[in-house]
């Protein structure tokens, strides 16, 4: 299993993985919004966690749709698919992997576009933290959406569209528990606790839900 | 060791492909699937694979040793028309995560990647990008995938497809070599694989629409 993360870090970094896509996409997102909204310092430190939870959905979102098709087009899913080992646990490893090349990207890159959007020190490394916790959620919820679009040819907008509404509770959790940090009476700990806890249920709900899909995927 | 077929119907989208088949095929048997394209050899070697269910019937397989509840699937390598390597790996990063990721079957070892690049004639080339080799080499290293880890039982689909005439050779050689070890082959082929004690199940498509098999 640990060569499964292995060969997936790999593909994701070689020619044609796209490991980079997504923190492309969610920089240029950032990046646009101080012209958009204009040099408001005070807007823009007070949007600006929500705004870079948003553009991280919305980049996390992007490669999604690529985690299984890959592997189906070549024929590596099959073999997969016929081993003894839970196809669970198989899906589990590929979304580490996953998250590893495109999630834990844009919580490195986060601090910095933090700096774009005026956030004050505490507010920038509440969003990482809220970041590390949430993303994988965002990927393990993504898993199901790609599985049931696998055989899709142009699957990437459907499996956005299927995801994004499970995906809320983690936008919601993640961006007041920002929030939270910043402005004084409100409490960080239960949102952080609740998205940490979303993070744990879909870590189990979404390879499974996924493997079943695969396995009913056959063509 | 035995791998049994029952009565097995599968249908293509709404036709039925065929059905009642059956075979019983023991340690060092082959059986070659022959018939016009359309037929269901392909279907058939997907339902054997357990990729595909079965309308009807189904696959087991018995061994003494195997641990009760295992699915057929998991005592067979597949071979489909999809060489399941990756063309921005080399042929060794490839072979050596296929041979960590299968694992040995019960009752025999795989052999190590450059023995496996060795015995399809290749072992040169195993630091190439896979997808840098051309049509005939990919598929041959497409079957060294199968020697790095024990199946006693080989799904083969057209696996001499883009083959020289050597190649074919020595892919034929491996496939006797398997048998001749008490391995069971399945292939589905349009050349003789130049097998010999080698039963034929001639696939001969079935015109049934739709009608179901219960």
């Amino acid at each position: 299993m640990i060569n499964l993360l292995l060969r997936d870090l790999k593909l994701s970094v070689r020619a044609g993985g796209g490991a980079l896509i997504g923190v492309l996409f969610f920089l240029t997102v950032v990046a646009v919004i101080p012209f958009g909204v204009g040099p408001d310092l005070n807007l823009l430190s007070r949007i600006g966690p929500a705004i870079l939870w948003i553009g991280a959905l919305l980049s996390a979102l992007l490669g999604l749709d690529r985690l299984f098709q890959t592997d189906r087009e070549d024929g590596s899913l099959d073999l997969m698919l016929m081993q003894e080992h839970p196809l669970a646990l198989t899906v589990l490893v590929k979304c580490l992997a996953h998250w590893i090349a495109t999630g834990l990207p844009l919580v490195i890159a986060s601090p910095l576009l933090g700096l774009f959007m005026n956030m004050n020190e505490v507010a920038i490394g509440a969003v990482m933290l809220t970041l590390l916790a949430g993303t994988p959620a965002i990927t393990f919820i993504g898993a199901v959406g790609a599985a049931v679009a696998v055989a899709l040819p142009r699957g990437g907008l459907l499996v956005s569209i299927l995801v994004l509404p499970l995906a809320i509770p983690v936008l919601i959790f993640g961006v007041s528990a920002s929030y939270a940090a910043v402005e004084e009476p409100a409490p960080f700990m239960p949102p952080f606790l609740i998205l940490v806890a979303l993070t744990m249920f879909f870590a189990v709900l979404g390879p499974v839900g996924a493997a079943l899909a695969l396995k009913n995927a056959g063509d | 060791m035995r791998l049994t077929a029952e009565n097995i119907a599968a249908k293509r989208g709404e036709d039925l492909l065929f059905a009642d088949i059956s075979f019983v095929l023991a340690s060092g048997e082959a059986l070659v699937l022959t018939g016009r394209n359309g037929t269901g050899k392909s279907t058939l070697l997907r339902v054997l694979a357990g990729l595909l269910r079965p309308e009807k019937g189904n696959v087991s397989w018995f061994s003494q040793d195997a641990e009760a509840g295992a699915r057929a699937c998991e005592a067979c390598h597949y071979l489909g028309h999809r060489n399941a390597m990756k063309a921005e790996l080399t042929v060794a990063e490839n072979l050596s995560f296929w041979k960590s990721f299968f694992s040995d079957f019960l009752g025999g070892t795989g052999s190590s990647v450059s023995d496996a690049a060795e015995a399809v004639g290749l072992q040169e080339i195993i630091h190439l990008p896979f997808g840098y080799l051309s049509a005939g080499q990919q598929r041959r290293m497409a079957f060294a995938k199968l020697l790095v880890a024990y199946r006693p039982v080989w799904l083969l689909d057209e696996p001499t497809a883009a083959l020289d005439s050597g190649a074919e050779v020595i892919i034929t050689g491996l496939i006797g070599n398997h048998l001749a070890h008490g391995g069971i082959v399945i292939a589905a082929t349009h050349q003789p694989l130049g097998l010999t004690n080698a039963r034929e199940l001639r696939m001969t498509g079935f015109a049934g629409v739709g009608e179901g098999v219960w």
